[in-house]
């Protein structure tokens, strides 16, 4: 067995419920973007980051250690590593994180935050406050730590008297409007994607994107949640045109990204029969989901073709820069 | 050879209950899964409702490589809910062999 699955699984559960984030992020390495945006504290309707896009730094850094080491010592580190985790935080050590790469994921939530002022939608922000939704656990079936966790950013939520959240990225979608009424009761709280906030807006483009980009939809969000016109209308109001890959919309293919953690060398190769698919009809891509982002991006890096945020695009049109 | 178990798959279930009884073994999942493992997810399948529970520990690996994608899922024709399922076995496998979890 590559990557002793128990020990990985095991650091993330002791993150969670030590620390209440499966990796430590500072609080400036979570509120940073919003800098010079003055979005007011609090509020009924927030933008809810979940922490995703800000987490992305150290999940890289994670993942070139874990494939670096997938074969040797590291099986033993793991336990060991696991052990002294509890006692103090080993995280930090395995995710020096890189400040350009802080920035380029930082730029991406400063965008949509940008968008959504821009289409006069009335949001604030819980800032310090704003806890990671707990994706990464649900996903690999820790349920009881899942499950304690959903409960204390719901109460987190709703301490501060929260009504609507506005998500940024499919797996915080997910877990906030699907998942998390399934097992809290009584759950009310209205979530929609930034997307489909933008998409209801009556937001106008300030320039053409006189582009083809080729589109790749985030499995969450085509087949999870159905979120799959709203960014293909906004791209073409703005003058894209939009390149479907031979899988799309609800037949899209994963970009590998949730196996990267326990299976780096897999995981790379679905990556690659995506990134071959996309730069087979276009040299330009746009995703929606910063997992796909930084797996595309890593597969892609040796073909002809270009990876952005689809926020990118969009502040490109929209706002007046 | 592995024995029949059918009390096995009681001890599989997540938030919702371990449910792959309408499959009708078409191979469409297998076909489709980008991580292409022979064993994902008809085949685990089997196994957890005949109880084999040492076949399904052997190939623990293959129920944390998936990916969740949901490209089985949107394509199986008896709308198995085969997502479900596999956090099911992974929450079976975390709670009672890698003791994870709040205990
Ligand atoms: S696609 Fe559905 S019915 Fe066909 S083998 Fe897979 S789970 Fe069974
Ligand atoms: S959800 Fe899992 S089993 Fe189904 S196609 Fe995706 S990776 Fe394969």
């Amino acid at each position: 067995m590559a990557v002793p699955i128990k020990h990985v699984l095991g650091i993330l559960v002791d993150n969670l419920s030590i620390r209440g984030s499966v990796m430590p992020l500072s609080r400036s390495s979570s509120v940073n973007w919003a800098k010079g945006l003055n979005i007011p504290r609090g509020g009924k309707t927030v933008i809810y980051t979940g922490l995703m896009y800000q987490l992305m730094p150290s999940i890289i850094a994670m993942e070139k250690m874990t494939s670096k080491f997938a074969d040797s010592w590291i099986s033993n580190f793991y336990g060991v590593g696991r052990m002294v985790n509890k006692v103090i935080s080993i995280t930090p050590f395995m995710t020096w994180t890189n400040a350009s790469e802080r920035e380029r994921f930082n730029s991406i939530l400063h965008n949509i935050a940008k968008l959504l002022q821009v289409a006069n939608v009335d949001f604030g922000y819980l800032y310090d406050e704003e806890m990671y939704a707990g994706a990464l656990v649900h996903d690999e079936g820790i349920n009881d730590v899942f499950e304690a966790h959903a409960h204390k950013v719901y109460e987190r939520l709703k301490k501060h008297n929260v009504e609507r959240v506005i998500t940024v990225d499919p797996h915080t979608t997910d877990m906030l409007k699907s998942v998390y009424p399934k097992i809290i009761k009584d759950y009310q709280l209205e979530v929609k994607s930034y997307l489909e906030v933008l998409a209801e807006s009556n937001l106008k483009p300030l320039k053409k994107l006189e582009q083809d980009i080729v589109i790749h939809d985030s499995c969450v969000y085509a087949r999870y949640e159905g979120i799959i016109d709203q960014p293909r209308q906004l791209l073409e109001n703005a003058g894209a045109q939009i390149i479907e890959p031979i899988n799309t919309k609800k037949m899209t293919y994963c970009c590998g990204g949730p196996a990267e953690s326990l299976f780096p060398s897999k995981a790379r190769t679905v990556a690659d029969s995506r990134v071959e698919q996309l730069a087979s009809v276009g040299d330009k891509s746009v995703t929606m989901c910063p997992i796909c982002f930084v797996n595309i991006r890593a597969a892609a890096e040796t073909k002809n073709l270009s990876v952005k945020d689809i926020s990118d695009y969009l502040v490109d049109a929209y706002c007046d820069q | 050879m592995s024995k029949v178990n059918p009390d096995f798959v009681e001890k599989i279930s997540g938030f919702t209950e371990f449910n792959a009884y309408a499959c009708i073994n078409c191979g469409s999942c297998t076909a489709l899964c980008p991580m292409g493992i022979d064993l994902l997810p008809r085949r685990m399948f089997r196994h957890v409702m005949l109880g084999f529970e040492d076949k399904v520990l052997e190939n623990t690996e293959e129920v944390f490589s998936c990916l969740l994608c949901k490209m089985c899922e949107e394509n199986c024709p008896k709308e198995v809910p085969i997502v479900e399922n596999i956090k099911s076995i992974r929450w079976y496998i975390n709670r009672d062999i890698f003791k994870l979890g709040r205990g």
